[in-house]
């Protein structure tokens, strides 16, 4: 057995045990460091199959940020776990059916020979002096330019999406409402006020 | 030496994992994005293993964009889901039903 089959099979355990865990998972910030787990070892088959970049990039964007976001989540709103653990088992049956069904699908489809899957040919390992990221960019920015800048206008739409949605109204905020400026009155605004004259004592 | 068909059942067990945690975890939407995310780390896998075994670089450049609109949906996602639980002061899939007429 070559190492990197040995390695395929630990990462992949680790990636199958993961996903089983979080699913069954009574707690919701055990689930999140499954998914991190799970994020890690999926990565760790994006190298086996030379996608340096996508790998570095999953765990950088989604375990360093995306995964940050959930546990902020998480730990801000305050979860009732009862509650929601309560019907844990009433969708249990009908969640373990469409997914038998669903894998005994895609089972027959890669085993019907039609596809000769089995003996795909694994291309040759690539020198060491090559890059990844230069040819991904090659592509990205001449082939992919108008997608990659779509998807830069997308996430701009998130970002002020997100903003818009969670932002509330600042009591501190000194923003000037001009008809209100433009409609006040006098009485609102000066005060007079009678205060009786004394001597004030010199000092001596 | 691994063949392909061995990523491709691979990723299709952690597929049908993530799609029982949606019926599953159906009332807590938490679950229910991390679940999806799950989903989607199993078809970017697809991807990644067609685009090295066909020494073609343009499956990785998919995965990128998908891993660009995942991020996004995650964002907007937990925002809906503060917004939710201020308003409402639960996330429970089955609290939020004023739609349904």
């Amino acid at each position: 057995m070559e190492f990197s089959s040995i390695l395929f099979y630990v990462f992949g355990f680790c990636f199958v045990a993961s996903s089983a865990m979080l699913v069954i998972a009574r707690n919701t910030l055990k689930a999140a460091m499954l998914l991190i787990l799970s994020f890690f070892s999926v990565a760790s088959l994006w190298l086996l199959l030379e996608a340096e970049f996508l790998a570095i990039t999953l765990i950088l964007v989604y375990v360093g940020a995306v995964m940050v976001l959930f546990l902020f989540v998480i730990k801000m709103l305050n979860i009732d776990q009862s509650t929601i653990r309560a019907k844990f088992t009433t969708y249990l049956p009908l969640g373990i059916f469409v997914s038998l069904v669903v894998i005994a699908q895609i089972a027959l489809v890669l085993s019907a020979g039609q596809f000769d899957l089995e003996n795909v040919e694994e291309p040759a390992r690539h020198i060491a002096g090559y890059s990844n990221i230069t040819e991904l960019a090659t592509d990205l920015y001449t082939t992919y330019v108008y997608p990659f800048e779509l998807a830069a206008v997308l996430l701009l739409i998130a970002i002020i999406a997100a903003i818009t949605l969670v932002h509330r109204k600042d009591s501190r905020s000194k923003k000037q409402n001009i008809s209100e400026q433009v409609s006040v009155q006098a009485s609102e605004r000066v005060r007079l006020a009678s205060i009786s004259s004394t001597k004030s004592k010199e000092p001596k | 030496m691994i063949a392909l068909s061995d990523y491709l059942i691979l990723s299709a067990i952690v597929f049908c994992i993530g799609l029982a945690g949606i019926f599953i975890n159906r009332t807590n939407i938490i679950m229910l994005l991390m679940c999806v995310e799950l989903i989607l780390a199993a078809v970017n896998t697809n991807f990644i293993a067609f685009s090295y075994y066909s020494s073609d670089v343009a499956g990785q450049i998919f995965v990128f964009f998908i891993l660009t609109v995942a991020a996004a949906e995650v964002a907007i996602g937990l925002a809906i889901l503060t917004l939710m639980y201020r308003n409402r002061g639960s996330i429970d899939v089955d609290v939020t039903n004023s739609l349904k007429g």
